[in-house]
C-alpha cells in the first residue's frame, strides 16, 4: 500500500492515501467542508469556490530540502494569500487546513451571496426545500442579506421538462454541472449540456426524445438546488413529511438498494401510500445509483386493478369468497391430484416464498417447476461470484467477460459497473451476436453468429486448454480467429475474470450449457472459487438465483408438463399472457398473483398476494448476495403475502409450515440449505461503513441518496470456495444448423411486463411489438420500415412493425421479449406482410 | 371586630348592586374579541379569487400540534387555484388538536392563512372538527372568480408574490 499523507485539518491530524483531496480527507476525519460541484463520484472542478478554505504549506529551504524550523523548532508553515478549493487541492505531507476562520466564514458568506443572486428563493414550492444543500449551507454560512438589487434578478423559465421524467427550473441552477458531469463521466450518456455563458448559461437537453438517458433520475439525487426535480415526485410532499422504509429493487437480478418513501395520503383514501423511490447505498451493490426503471417503476404495487379477495369459479364465473373456503377447496383438489399437482412460480418471488411454496408441493408429492427462460442456476452456485467480491474491485489487470446479453438493457447497473471496471483498467471481452452499447469499452468485441454461444466459449477454453475440447469441429472456425486467439490470451493472463451470461440467442437448455461452458473456463484458468471472480447470470427476474438455490428447475418442456397436470398452481407468472398456444386446460387450476392476469382469468381459484412494498422478504441477486426487504406499507386487506398463503394450503392439507414471519421461514431455509446456514434477518440486517459517506445531515456532499442503516446483505459461498469438488462435464458441442430467417427475442428495459405497465409515468418509454431487422435482409425479405407483418413461428404468429437496425446480423429479426410476442427462444419465422404505410 | 369585618363585605356587595354587571347574554350577545385575538383559521384570497394558499405546507410543519394536513398539486393555465405552479388539493386542519397558538399564520410564506375572530367550534362528532380547505377558504371577493380559474398564460408564474419592500 502507498505512504500515507499525514496532514491538519482544524488541529485534527489526518493520514490519507496521496493524490486525495482536502474535501475527503476532512470528511474522512470527520469535519465538514461545504461544497456544491464537488461529488465524491466524481472528478473535482472547482466551479462553485463553497469549499475555500486557508491552506498552509511547511516551508522547504530550497538549497537543502530540509523543512525550515522556527525557533522552537517547530516547522515554519506558509499560508497562501488567498482562500484555496479544498476539492481541486490534493493532500500534501505537512499540510495544515483551516476550515473555521473568520476569513473562511468570510469566503462562504461572499460565494452564497453571488449564488443566490438570481437564485428565485421559492423554497416553500420547491420539492428539494427541506433536504436542499443549498438552503442548509445558506442557513448555516449566508448572511441573509444580499447586496445585490432584487429588481435585478434573472428571471427564467421556471417548468421545462427536460423529458417526461426530469423537469427543470433554470431560476434555481446554480451552475455546479453536477448533472451534465453525471451523465458525461458516470454514465456516458451525454444528452444535457450548459448552453450560453455567465448569467444566461442554462442546462439544455441535446437529445430526441429529451433527457433520454435510463439513469436519468440519479441527477436528481446529486443535483445541490431544486434545479432539476422527477416528474414522479412533483409537488408530491415535503420531505420531511416522509417516512423511510428499506428496500430492495425487484425489476432485475442487481437487486439495488432502495428506500421507499411514504406517506399517509388523502387522495389515497387515507391510505399509506408510497411517493417516491430513492436508491438506498450499497457500495458492494449498486453504490449510490439507481435506474430509471427501478426509480419510476414501482407504481404497478399501487395498482387499483390489485386483486384483494380471494376467487372462485361457480357457475363460470371468478366469484369473491372468504380465505376458509378458498383455501379448503384448493387444499382438497391439490390432495386429490397428489403427484398430478405441477407447481409453476417465477423469480418475481421471494426465498421465503418460494421455500414454502416447494415445501408444500413436496410433501403433496407434486412436481415443481421454475418459468423461466433461461439455465444455469445450479452451475451458479458452484462457481458464483465469491464471498467477498465486488465488482469495484475489478481494476487493472483483471478481465471482464460479457456474453450472450445486453447489459445496458437488461441490468443498467452492471453495465455502468463493468464500463467503472473498465475505466479503472480492466480489460474488457463483450461477445454478442450483434453490437450493443457495452462495446464501445470492450477491448475484445467479439462477434458470432446467434447459437454459437457456448461454442465460442468452448474455443477459448480449448486454446487455454488444448486438452478440453480436442478435434471438436465445431468450434475451428472460431479458435482460428485472431480476436479470439488473442482474447484467450487475456483471459489466460487475467489476476480476476468475471464472466456475465445471458440468455440472447438461447433457450433454457442451450443457456445452461453456456453457464456450463462459461464455469469450465473460469476453473481452467483457475479463477474459480476465489474472491471477485466468478460467474453472474442475467437473469430475467429478480430472485431467479434464488429459486435455483430454493431447488426450482425449469422444466424440459412446459407445454407437455402441463398438459400431464391434473392440478396446476401458477404463482407470480403469467404463462398463457405470455404465450397463447399454451393449452391451460388442467382439471384445477389455481393462480396466485396481485392481477387478474391472462392467466389467472382461466383459473378456478385465484388467490390474492402481496406485493413486495407490503411485506418482508429476503431475494437473492445474480451476485449471489441475499438481501431482504421491509414492508413500506401496510398490506391491503384481503391479500396474503406467498409465503402465507402456502402455509395457509398446508395447513389444511395437514402439513405445518411458517406462515407468520419471513424471518422464520428463512431460519428454516438457512437449516435445510447449507448455502444458506449462514443467513439469518438478523445477519443480513448489519452494516457497515461505506465510502463515501453520503446521506447524512451533509446533503452537499453526496446527494439525497439514502444511507443504508438497515442491511448491506450478505454473499452466498459458492460450492468450489468451500472446497467441493468442481462438478461440472463437458458439455456436447453442436454445429450450427437451420435455413431460413432466425428470430431471437432480446430483452429490453422497458418491456411490457405486468409489473411496468401500471406506471403511466414510463408509458411513452415501453416498447412496443416491433421487428428489428437490418436494411440488407428488410430487402431480401421484401419488408419496408413500418410495414407491419405476420411474424410466423411454427404455429404460432404475432402482428410486428418493422424497424431498421443496423446492429441486427443478416438473417435475424429480433424482437422484444415481454410485449405479447410469443417467442420466447430462437425460433425460424417466416414473415407476411399485412399493411404497408 | 367580626361585625366591622362583616359590614365591610356587606357594603361591598350593597355597592355592586348598583354597578352596571359584567355577565353578557350569551348567545344573544356577543362581546367583541381583542385585536390579537386567535380564533378559527381562514384561508385568504387574493381580489381576483385566486387562493393565497399555495399548498407548501410549512403551516404543516410549524404546527407542534400536528393538526393540519396539506396535500399539494400543480397548477395550470386551464386550472388554476392559485398563481405560481403548486397550490393545495387537499387542506385540512383538525380543530380538536389545534392550540390556536398561530404560528402557522408565522410560517406561511403568502399571508394565506390568518387566526380570525370566530371561538365558535363546538362538535358533536369527531369529524366534524375536521375543517377542510372548502370550510376554511374565504368567499370569493366581489370583483373576482371562484377557483379554479382559466388564466392567460404567463402571468401568475411566481407562487410568493414580489415582495413590494425587501426591509418588511
Amino acid at each position: 500500500m502507498a505512504k500515507l499523507v499525514t496532514l491538519t485539518i482544524d488541529g485534527i491530524t489526518v493520514q490519507v492515501p496521496p493524490g486525495t483531496n482536502v474535501v475527503d480527507a476532512a470528511k474522512k476525519a470527520g469535519i465538514d467542508i461545504p461544497v456544491f460541484c464537488y461529488h465524491p463520484k466524481m472528478e473535482p472542478v472547482g466551479m462553485c469556490r463553497m469549499c475555500l478554505v486557508e491552506i498552509g504549506r511547511p516551508v522547504v529551504d530550497r538549497a537543502t530540502g530540509e523543512l525550515v524550523r522556527a525557533d522552537d523548532g517547530s516547522v515554519k508553515i506558509q499560508f497562501s494569500p488567498k482562500l484555496e478549493t479544498a476539492c481541486t487541492t490534493p493532500v500534501s505531507e505537512g499540510m495544515v487546513v483551516i476550515n473555521t476562520s473568520q476569513k473562511v466564514k468570510d469566503g462562504r458568506e461572499d460565494i452564497l451571496e453571488f449564488l443566490l443572486t438570481s437564485h428565485p428563493l421559492d423554497c416553500p414550492v420547491c420539492d428539494k426545500g427541506g433536504e436542499c444543500p443549498l438552503q442548509n449551507l445558506t442557513m448555516e454560512f449566508g448572511s441573509g442579506q444580499s447586496r445585490y438589487i432584487y429588481d435585478e434578478k434573472m428571471h427564467s423559465a421556471k417548468h421545462v421538462p427536460l423529458g417526461d421524467l426530469i423537469y427543470l427550473d433554470r431560476e434555481r441552477c446554480i451552475q455546479c454541472a453536477r448533472c451534465v458531469r453525471f451523465q458525461d463521466q458516470i454514465v456516458d450518456d451525454p444528452v444535457i449540456g450548459f448552453y450560453n455563458r455567465g448569467r444566461a448559461l442554462e442546462i439544455v437537453t441535446y437529445s430526441e426524445p429529451g433527457f433520454d438517458s435510463i439513469f436519468s433520475g440519479n441527477t436528481t439525487d446529486i443535483c445541490p438546488v431544486g434545479a432539476l426535480t422527477t416528474a414522479d415526485f412533483r409537488f408530491g410532499a415535503r420531505p420531511w413529511e416522509l417516512n423511510a422504509a428499506a428496500s430492495i429493487c425487484t425489476q432485475c437480478p442487481v437487486g439495488c438498494n432502495l428506500t421507499i418513501n411514504v406517506r399517509r395520503e388523502a387522495i389515497s383514501q387515507g391510505r399509506m401510500a408510497i411517493k417516491r423511490i430513492m436508491p438506498r447505498q450499497n457500495e458492494w451493490v449498486n453504490e449510490i445509483w439507481i435506474c430509471d426503471k427501478g426509480r419510476f417503476g414501482y407504481h404497478y404495487v399501487e395498482s387499483e386493478e390489485r386483486l384483494d379477495q380471494p376467487l372462485v369459479r361457480k357457475d363460470g364465473k371468478l366469484t369473491p369468497v372468504s380465505w376458509d373456503e378458498a383455501i379448503n377447496l384448493v387444499s382438497m383438489r391439490f390432495k386429490q391430484a397428489g403427484s398430478n399437482l405441477l407447481t409453476l412460480v417465477s423469480g418475481r418471488l421471494s426465498n421465503e416464498d418460494l421455500y414454502n411454496i416447494r415445501k408444500l408441493t413436496d410433501s403433496l408429492n407434486g412436481k415443481s417447476a421454475l418459468y423461466t427462460q433461461m439455465g444455469g442456476g445450479d452451475v451458479v452456485a458452484q462457481v458464483g461470484m465469491s464471498t467477498g467480491s465486488n465488482l469495484a474491485n475489478l481494476g487493472k489487470g483483471d478481465v471482464i467477460l460479457v456474453i450472450a446479453t445486453d447489459l445496458h438493457q437488461e441490468a443498467p447497473i452492471w453495465w455502468l459497473r463493468v464500463k467503472q471496471a473498465t475505466e479503472r483498467g480492466a480489460q474488457l471481452i463483450v461477445a454478442n451476436a450483434r453490437s450493443t452499447r457495452l462495446d464501445r469499452y470492450a477491448k475484445y468485441p467479439i462477434r458470432y453468429a446467434y447459437g454459437e454461444q457456448n461454442n465460442l466459449i468452448a474455443a477459448l477454453v480449448q486454446l487455454i486448454d488444448p486438452q478440453k475440447f480436442v478435434d471438436a469441429k465445431a468450434i475451428k472456425h472460431l479458435s482460428e480467429q485472431s480476436i479470439i486467439k488473442d482474447t484467450a490470451e487475456a483471459l489466460k493472463a487475467a489476476q480476476n475474470l468475471v464472466i456475465f451470461f445471458g440468455n440472447e440467442g438461447s433457450g433454457v437448455a442451450d443457456s445452461q450449457v453456456l453457464a456450463q461452458t462459461c464455469a469450465i473456463l473460469l476453473a481452467t484458468t483457475n479463477h474459480a472459487g476465489k474472491p471477485n471472480n466468478g460467474l453472474i447470470p442475467v437473469w430475467q427476474r429478480a430472485n431467479d438465483q434464488g429459486a435455483w438455490d430454493m431447488g426450482w428447475r425449469p422444466p424440459t418442456d412446459l407445454s407437455t408438463s402441463i398438459k400431464e397436470a391434473n392440478a396446476l398452481y401458477i404463482v407470480a407468472c403469467d404463462p398463457a399472457g405470455d404465450d397463447p398456444r399454451l393449452s391451460l386446460t388442467p382439471d384445477f387450476l389455481v393462480v396466485q398473483d396481485l392481477y387478474l392476469t391472462p392467466t389467472a382469468k382461466l383459473a378456478d381459484v385465484v388467490l390474492p398476494a402481496l406485493p413486495f412494498t407490503e411485506r418482508e422478504g429476503s431475494l437473492t441477486s445474480g451476485e449471489r448476495r441475499v438481501q431482504r426487504y421491509y414492508p413500506a406499507i401496510p398490506g391491503r386487506t384481503g391479500a396474503l403475502a406467498d409465503f402465507a398463503i402456502a402455509a395457509q394450503i398446508a395447513k389444511a392439507c395437514g402439513i405445518t409450515l411458517e406462515e407468520r414471519s419471513a424471518a422464520k421461514v428463512m431460519d428454516a431455509i438457512a437449516r435445510e440449505n447449507a448455502d444458506y446456514a449462514a443467513i439469518s434477518y438478523t445477519e443480513l440486517a448489519n452494516v457497515e461503513e461505506q465510502w463515501p459517506i453520503i446521506g447524512r445531515a451533509d446533503l452537499y456532499y453526496g446527494g439525497t441518496s439514502y444511507e443504508n442503516k438497515q442491511g448491506l446483505g450478505m454473499q452466498l459461498q459458492n460450492a468450489v470456495q468451500k472446497g467441493e469438488p468442481f462438478q461440472i462435464s463437458l458439455p456436447e458441442l453442436v454445429e450450427q444448423s437451420g435455413e431460413g430467417l432466425l428470430a431471437v427475442p432480446i430483452t429490453r428495459l422497458y418491456d411490457r411486463g405486468n409489473t411496468l405497465i401500471p406506471s403511466q409515468l414510463l408509458r411513452t418509454h415501453l416498447v412496443s411489438t416491433v421487428m428489428w431487422i437490418n436494411a440488407k435482409e428488410a430487402k431480401q425479405q421484401g419488408v419496408e420500415e413500418h410495414d407491419v407483418v405476420q411474424i410466423e413461428c411454427g404455429e404460432t404468429s404475432a402482428l410486428v412493425t418493422v424497424e431498421l437496425e443496423d446492429a441486427v446480423p443478416d438473417g435475424v429479426v429480433l424482437v422484444p421479449r415481454s410485449v405479447g410476442i410469443p417467442i420466447s427462444e430462437p425460433c425460424r419465422v417466416r414473415l407476411h406482410i399485412t399493411e404497408r404505410v | 371586630m367580626m361585625l366591622d369585618d362583616l359590614a365591610r363585605g356587606l357594603a361591598t356587595t350593597l355597592k355592586m348592586m348598583f354597578e352596571k354587571p359584567v355577565t353578557i347574554q350569551y348567545p344573544e350577545e356577543k362581546r367583541r374579541v381583542r385585536t390579537r385575538f386567535k380564533g378559527r383559521h381562514h384561508l385568504q384570497r387574493y381580489e381576483n379569487g385566486l387562493e393565497k394558499c399555495i399548498g407548501c405546507s410549512l403551516c404543516a410543519a410549524a404546527c407542534p400540534a400536528d393538526a393540519i394536513f396539506v396535500e399539494a398539486a400543480e397548477n395550470t393555465d386551464e386550472e388554476r387555484y392559485s398563481p405560481g405552479e403548486r397550490y393545495a388539493r387537499v387542506y385540512e386542519i383538525n380543530m380538536l388538536r389545534c392550540i390556536f397558538c398561530g404560528y402557522c399564520q408565522d410560517a406561511c410564506p403568502t399571508e394565506a392563512i390568518v387566526l380570525g375572530d370566530n371561538y365558535e367550534l363546538s362538535f358533536t362528532d369527531r369529524r366534524q372538527a375536521i375543517y377542510t380547505k372548502e370550510m376554511l377558504l374565504d368567499p370569493v371577493p366581489p370583483g373576482g372568480q371562484p377557483t379554479p380559474q382559466r388564466t392567460p398564460s404567463g402571468v401568475y408564474t411566481r407562487s410568493v408574490p414580489v415582495m413590494k419592500d425587501p426591509s418588511d
